[in-house]
């Protein structure tokens, strides 16, 4: 427990934790009650790497996000109405239905975009941390990525170019054990990911990523140093997935057991008991912000299933920003 | 009458430095751009008129043409260098998958005003890897916008307009044009994304064409001039969007047409373009069209390989010939 945090701060990243619960377990009940469509990524168990690291982000910095990326959507400040009616394929939601769970974004927050590439943001990240250095701001960048991003190519191209431009990115793999359905002891050259950062001369640090205090730290400690000049830093939060890749998934690379076990170490539970310990999360508080974000996800669920569908002509907006009518002239469509 | 003749690398620069000196959010990203002002000297000047302006990469391509997105996504306009239009192939999913759909995919939150930019063509020896007409794949894909024209009168004024669109554009220039001259006028025009342009009035049959394969109709048009066949020449110097009232104005006049272009036959443009015009103007038809393209192998090294592969001024007189159904 750090002692330099005020406590609303701390009782901010215990909301913003239960928040990201709270919407993702919405999503899974109404995934199972098939009013979800496509395919749904479950963040649940990862909530303090979005909670802690967007808790040191301002409002005008940029986050690039993943195919699993509620949680960073929602720490970093959209709407969970609009986020959910997106999901639910509602025109009121984020891309009025053209995205779903997978590509959220809210460029008036700075979220630009969920990805359904794994490492698609890497790049994207590098590229908005250079208009940061090119605009003269100190705006910071965070790219999420998972411990199965890490292996792919763009990875090093966007670590290699962030590293020798002194971009102010941060690279934050939120390590949740499983890339998919293959476990990281397999799939990985090394044991912790932060290691790669000395191979782009960049500060990698290895954070208990069930610890939403430790991870801000880390993070206070990387956008310092980003919106400094100093460069980027690889953070790496070590945690687990506790749904399956997908919901559906019959998660037959793992056993019951490891998910239990895992399940102990609860984020939420885990500064619960730390506030606890202090004095700082009375009964009474408690049971209200769990109340408070229980009716927040209520209200969301209700307005994306009282929102209409788009029609279905909808499909063709929304192309091209320029003339549309003669961009779509040499179409057929 | 334009008393002043560019070459297409000049044009080219002239365009970029207008661009940069009235936007300050243009800059150049791209490999070997500042020692040598680009492969082609197309860059000539940039970096000392725009210090800090016109950035080198490291040879990182995915990254460079995902970084331009980061960027165009966040307040600049990018003007993306990629080298050579063949190493678009490793940056498939920052071009395809997340320049391409991101303002769809998003609702339209967002502009994207990016430009990536790169010499196609084959004809030099320069084999498999550098030699790729590419330019259907971008065509094929919803949300880009697709450039390739070859006199430095279009290349400049479609520079300037691509880097002020505020949609991705794919801006492809063949490696054999650089050099070639042509008048681009003193004061400023732009040319609008789109428009494609008659480069030569005829009444037999008309050539649909774009990039270096414009020239070789020109050419092949003196020729059969005279023989008596009287070609016209239209150039579509924008590929998406495609200006089908001008495709249409021009086969309803002749009647006969052409489509030629250098990159492989099978599955090009001139598919797209030939379907269209049978399913829209089949009576307006008094032959079938006919396609001209490269063969369907990898660009080979040796040069009379790679002329065997490749079309040129005499693919669009055997065309020509096939649909009058005369040998000349």
């Amino acid at each position: 427990m750090r002692s330099s945090l005020k406590a609303e701060e701390m009782i901010g990243l215990y909301r913003t934790m239960c928040r990201i619960r709270a919407f993702e377990t919405k999503v899974q009940e109404l995934f199972a009650a098939n009013m979800i469509p496509g395919f749904v990524h479950l963040s649940i168990g990862e909530e303090a790497v979005a909670a802690g690291v967007s808790s040191v982000l301002r409002h005008d910095d940029f986050i690039t996000s993943t195919h699993r990326g509620h949680g960073h959507v929602l720490a970093k400040g959209a709407e969970p109405r609009r986020m959910m009616a997106e999901l639910f394929g509602k025109r009121t939601g984020y891309c009025k239905g053209k995205g779903g769970s997978m590509h959220i974004a809210d460029f008036g927050v700075g979220v630009l975009g969920a990805n359904g590439v794994v490492a698609g943001g890497f790049p994207i990240a590098v590229g908005a941390g250079l208009s940061c250095k090119l605009r003269g701001t100190d705006q910071v960048v965070v790219c999420y990525f998972g411990d199965g991003a890490s292996n792919r190519g763009p990875v090093h191209e966007a670590m290699n170019m962030a590293s020798i431009w002194k971009l102010p990115v941060l690279f934050v793999c939120e390590n949740n054990q499983y890339a998919s359905t293959t476990a990281m002891s397999y799939s990985t050259s090394v044991e912790r990911i932060a290691v790669r950062a000395s191979g782009y001369s960049m500060p990698g640090v290895t954070v208990d990523g069930n610890d939403v205090l430790a991870v801000r730290d880390a993070a206070a400690q990387a956008a310092d140093r980003a919106r400094r000049g100093e460069g980027p830093t690889l953070l790496e939060a070590m945690t687990y997935r506790w749904q399956g890749h997908f919901e559906g998934d019959p998660q037959r690379y793992r056993t019951k057991e490891e998910v239990e076990e895992a399940k102990v170490r609860d984020p939420i539970l885990k500064l619960a008991a730390a506030l606890r310990k202090k004095k700082l999360l009375p009964k009474e508080l408690e049971d209200k912000i769990q109340n408070e974000v229980q009716l927040e996800m209520e209200e969301a669920v209700r307005f994306a299933q009282e929102s209409p569908y788009p029609e279905p002509e909808e499909a063709l907006e929304d192309l091209y920003a320029g003339d549309v009518a003669q961009a779509a002239k040499g179409g057929l469509a | 009458m334009i008393d002043r003749e560019l070459t297409n690398t000049e044009a080219m620069a002239e365009a970029l430095r207008e661009e940069m000196t009235r936007d300050p959010s243009v800059f150049i990203v791209g490999e070997d751009l500042v020692a040598h002002g680009g492969i082609f000297g197309q860059f000539k000047g940039l970096p000392e008129a725009f210090p800090g302006r016109v950035i080198d990469t490291p040879i990182s391509e995915t990254c460079i043409a995902g970084a331009g997105l980061g960027a165009a996504l966040t307040g600049m306009r990018p003007f993306v260098d990629l080298h050579f239009a063949d190493f678009t192939t490793t940056a498939m999913d920052e071009i395809a998958n997340q320049a391409a759909k991101i303002r769809y995919m998003f609702g339209g939150q967002v502009k994207v005003p990016l430009v990536i930019w790169a010499p196609d063509g084959a004809g030099l020896s320069a084999a498999a890897h550098h030699s790729q007409s590419l330019e259907a794949w971008f065509v094929h894909t919803p949300g880009l916008k697709v450039v390739s024209p070859c006199l430095p009168y279009d290349v400049k004024g479609l520079i300037k307009t691509a880097i002020r669109d505020d949609d991705p554009v794919v801006f492809f220039m063949h490696k054999r044009i650089f050099g070639r001259k042509g008048p681009v006028p003193e004061q400023e025009y732009l040319i609008p994304l789109g428009q494609a342009d008659l480069k030569r009035e005829g009444s037999d049959l008309t050539v649909i064409t774009y990039s270096i394969m414009v020239l070789h109709a020109l050419e092949a048009a003196q020729q059969l001039s005279r023989d008596g066949i009287s070609l016209e020449v239209l150039d579509l110097r924008t590929l998406w969007p495609l200006d089908w009232e001008a495709i249409q104005r021009s086969v309803s006049k002749t009647h006969r047409v052409v489509v030629a272009h250098e990159a492989c036959l099978t599955a090009g443009l001139g598919a797209e373009i030939a379907a269209r015009i049978q399913e829209e103007l089949f009576d307006e038809l008094d032959a079938p069209v006919v396609r001209v393209g490269a063969k369907r192998v990898p660009h080979p090294f040796s040069p009379p390989l790679e002329k065997f592969v490749i079309p040129g001024p005499h693919s669009i007189i055997e065309a020509v010939s096939k649909l009058l159904g005369k040998q000349i």
